[in-house]
């Protein structure tokens, strides 16, 4: 299953829609779905992403065997470039047999999201682009050359 | 040669270089004062997998990616 990567702000309806498709006959008895949307802070006009694809994808390969182990499926959605306040950058879910084993996963796998994607948020104001250097955080193993 | 390139916010151009380890990159990478506040707080790459030993030989054609902090959503 690949990361679903989008050119500006996610159709979050479209996608889950999608989602729930895809899974409509797999008998998952719980589906979680997470949004993440662009609050309106600090005067800014969006926020913007740069995603680095091939660790992402391998970080990704790697929930995707966790959660097979317990039986689930993990699913994701960024966006890439610039998104609007109000709109969505980001979406999860996970498909389980029973509600325990999404609602665990879907907390584990959204902080390890927040901590190790390859994933580079800006600020945008005045057009600009101005890297979110205080709420970023260095991935495991950071200053090995230093 | 092994190519290091710089993710996201860094801003700087691939560069090429000869090094038989990730300790001879990083060797070469604190030459450049640019990079010095960046490489504390920047994670590593081999070929696309996340490494975390500096004594991991390199081989010609090799990439090794800079990866500083991150913040995705």
């Amino acid at each position: 299953m690949i990361v679903e990567l989008y050119d500006g702000p996610l159709d979050v309806k479209e996608i889950f829609g999608k989602w729930l498709d895809e899974q409509a006959s797999s008998n998952y008895g719980a589906y979680i779905p997470f949004v993440g949307t662009i609050r309106a802070e600090d005067d800014i006009e969006a926020l913007s992403f740069d995603i680095y694809e091939p660790v992402l994808q391998k970080w990704f390969d790697e929930w995707q065997t966790k959660a097979e182990a317990l039986g689930a499926i993990v699913k994701m959605a960024h966006a890439k470039g610039d998104v609007p306040v109000h709109t969505s950058s980001y979406i999860s879910a996970v498909f389980s047999p029973k509600r325990r084993v999404a609602l665990e996963l879907i907390d584990e796998f959204v902080e390890d999201f927040k901590a190790n994607a390859p994933i580079w948020k800006y600020d945008v104001k005045n057009g600009e682009r101005i890297y979110a250097e205080e709420r970023s955080t260095p991935m495991d193993g950071s200053g090995l050359l230093a | 040669m092994i190519k290091v390139e710089f993710l996201g916010p860094i801003g700087k151009a691939p560069i090429e270089m000869e090094a038989a380890t990730l300790a001879d990159v990083s060797a070469k990478l604190k030459e450049d004062g640019s990079l010095t506040s960046w490489l504390e707080k920047c994670a590593v790459a081999l070929n696309d997998t996340m490494v975390n030993d500096l004594n991991t030989p390199l081989q010609a054609g090799d990439k090794v990616s800079i990866l500083p902090p991150v913040c995705g959503g």
